[in-house]
């Protein structure tokens, strides 16, 4: 079985390696991204999912290797340049400011401003509430720092983060892990609809039961090298196990 | 480090009239706290006086005029430590950079310039100032290329800092003291001639409740415009005449405060009269007060109208989430530092103006007083906390305990240290409970 996309890839990491003080945390790995697909990524912790997905986030520089953005090589710096080629990240820390409200945390390093350059925080809210409507409806807690709000809150808060301004690519970093069911269930509905929008998404994740309900593709990756790929619907979920725990390949995975 | 358990209490509890107060006025309760501390400092040193020693003397125009004098130099670098301990930094310099600062321009306007430009050239205290400033932001900026892009832990930096301007300001002057300083540079340090009398403070009163009254009306469009939740009209116009009152309260402290004798029958002598019977000159405002307050203002938008001061809350909250945002953390630590010597130079220019001459002992121990304000005030060391207004009302109590100590007759150095080590202890002790108690 081969890759069923056709086309330019969104995203393509080629041959990426990066590695601390002698260790290679990711060694010469490839994957891809196309408009309107969930790639899952998979492995043990410290198998280098993380690390991989940093490089593109803008949190590490690779080694070596190349990103694509829609076929066009690009160099990606530091997370602002992520963030001008429309790629967002949801980190598994949330990566909010805990003593700052929602709307300053949406809008970080992003501040919109009056014609005087100052904070337009009144603005900042309004957008806030807009979103949050539409992602959380029961979210209200907007005056008050992030430290103040539940698990799920500030996981709405990040994701608010990413969706708000226009994604292309999102990165989710396991999204789900410190959320209740029902939390986890609206995550799930935001990935469909955001893949129904256009938007390529990767997502790391542990729980192979998600991997098998969101993503259309999943990345095995181990002690930083890749096992393979699977279309999800071609295999069981003790093939990916397999893949991951003694990094067999089955025959599908090319 | 991230505390996601627990929520705010205060909204589920049944509030009581006082909680209901606040939440309409939305005055912070801690600000409440900290001036009526103030408040009780200033009632007890002069009941003290009064029933003890048969004259109270700290709740005088007198007094309160010499108290805000004395405040200046170090509530201008309280609100710059504010923005470094925010950022989980600390620096320990400031005391030496004031006297680095003090001393090299001490010698710039009485050693240097006059020889080129003749003595009482009336650019030189503007020189000077420039000079001050920009000395002292040169030497924050190096303090803070050395923690940003070296890595070195900001306590080590400016404890190194505080030996080596100390010893620079030293060796400037061989150990000399300048003096005097330049006849219009002294102004800015205060004093009769150093205030803006009682027409211009009026004026300003009448400038600065115009601002308030601008302030809450903006304020109250910008929620309509979006639609948020207003502030009762009755809390409106509370906050507005509270202000207005207290603003109003200090220009006729100020304005009560009359020219001394002495410099009552120079002035007229000066200007070739006899001293008028019942002549009144009130000292206003003092520069240096009116530096302090443009400082506290501008320090106060800086931090909650700017992507600047967004992003050193931002950076004290999370650094790595404010980095993943984009935001440059380095370079940020280095503006903050530089921002701070530079307020360390304002200082500089304002206690040795009111000496009238550059010590070595210029501004010693000032950075420990420095960060008691900003902490007494607020400012938390766990970073991501801390107000502008809290460091000048911090800075002002420890000046109030240090001057109330003197005025009752234990102002011999020792027992001064030790209320005023007390009342820090104390100040962060109920700062902890009071955030225990609203979780």
């Amino acid at each position: 079985m081969s890759n069923p996309n056709t086309g330019t890839p969104l995203v393509e990491l080629r041959d990426i390696s990066i590695s601390f003080g002698g260790i290679k945390a990711v060694d010469h790995v490839s994957i891809d991204l196309h408009p309107g697909e969930v790639v899952g990524l998979l492995g043990h912790n410290g198998a280098g999912k993380s690390t991989l997905i940093k490089c593109l986030s803008g949190a590490y520089r690779k080694d070596a290797g190349q990103i694509l953005i829609n076929g066009h090589e690009v160099d990606i710096k530091d997370p602002r340049d992520a963030r001008t080629h429309n790629i967002e990240t949801i980190y598994q820390t949330l990566a909010l400011a805990d003593n700052i409200d929602a709307a300053s945390n949406l809008f970080l390093g992003r501040e919109l401003v009056n014609s005087f350059g100052f904070l337009d925080d009144s603005r900042m809210e309004a957008e806030t509430r807009k979103i949050m409507a539409r992602l959380n409806p029961n979210f209200k807690k907007f005056n008050v720092p992030v430290s103040a709000l539940s698990g799920g809150q500030r996981q709405s808060v990040a994701i608010a983060r990413a969706v708000y301004f226009n994604a292309k690519i999102l990165i989710m970093d396991e999204p789900t892990a410190a959320l209740g069911p029902q939390e986890t269930q609206m995550v799930a509905e935001l990935i469909q609809e955001l893949k129904a929008q256009g938007l390529g998404i990767f997502l790391i994740e542990h729980d192979i039961h998600s991997v098998m309900k969101l993503c259309d593709r999943a990345v095995v990756m181990k002690n930083g090298q890749r096992v393979g790929c699977v279309n999800v619907n071609e295999v069981t979920d003790e093939d990916i196990l397999g893949m991951i725990i003694l990094g067999k390949k089955p025959p599908q995975a090319y | 480090m991230s505390d996601t358990s627990h929520s705010p209490q205060t909204q589920t509890h049944p509030d009581g009239a006082v909680a209901r107060f606040l939440k309409a006025t939305e005055i912070d309760p801690r600000l409440l706290g900290m001036v009526g501390a103030l408040l009780l400092i200033w009632v007890g040193f002069h009941l003290y006086g009064a029933l003890v020693l048969g004259e109270g003397n700290f709740l005088t125009p007198r007094n309160l005029w010499n108290l805000s004098v004395q405040t200046a130099s170090i509530g201008i670098m309280a609100t710059g430590m504010v923005l470094i301990i925010i950022t989980r930094n600390i620096d320990l310099s400031v005391g030496s950079i004031v006297g680095v600062v003090g001393m090299y321009t001490g010698l710039l306007q009485v050693e240097w310039l006059p020889q080129s430009m003749g003595l009482g050239n009336p650019m030189i205290w503007v020189i000077a100032v420039v000079f001050a400033v920009a000395l002292g932001a040169l030497i924050g900026w190096l303090h803070g290329l050395l923690i940003a892009y070296l890595a070195i832990p900001s306590f080590i930096v400016t404890l190194g800092g505080l030996m080596v301007w100390r010893g620079m300001a030293f060796l400037a002057s061989s150990g000399r003291t300048i003096s005097p300083v330049d006849e219009r540079f002294s102004l800015l340090g205060g004093g009769p001639y150093g205030s803006i009398g009682a027409m211009g403070s009026w004026i300003l009163c009448i400038i600065a409740c115009a601002g308030v009254a601008w302030a809450v009306t903006r304020g109250r469009a910008a929620r309509k415009l979006h639609g948020f939740a207003l502030r009762p009209m009755w809390a409106e116009y509370f906050v507005g005449a509270l202000s207005c009152g207290l603003i109003l309260v200090a220009t006729l402290v100020v304005n009560a405060y009359p020219w001394p004798k002495g410099i009552l029958k120079d002035y007229y002598a000066s200007i070739g009269q006899e001293v008028p019977e019942g002549a009144f000159i009130a000292h206003g405002f003092a520069y240096p007060v009116i530096i302090m307050v443009v400082v506290v203002l501008a320090m106060t938008v800086l931090m909650t109208r700017t992507r600047f001061g967004r992003y050193v809350f931002a950076i004290g909250g999370n650094p790595e989430a404010a980095a993943l945002s984009g935001i440059n953390t380095r370079a940020m630590t280095v503006k903050i530092f530089t921002l701070m010597g530079a307020l360390a130079g304002v200082a500089a220019v304002i206690a040795s103006a009111r000496l009238n001459s550059a010590t070595n002992a210029l501004g010693d121990l000032d950075e420990l007083m420095v960060i008691a304000a900003a902490v007494v005030g607020g400012t938390s060391l766990a970073g991501g906390v801390g107000t502008i207004y809290g460091a000048i009302i911090g800075a002002l109590v420890l000046v109030s305990l240090q001057t109330g100590m003197v005025l009752i007759g234990f102002g011999d150095g020792s027992y001064r240290k030790i209320v005023i080590g007390v009342a820090l202890v104390l100040a962060v002790y109920l700062d902890i409970i009071y955030r225990k108690r609203i979780k």
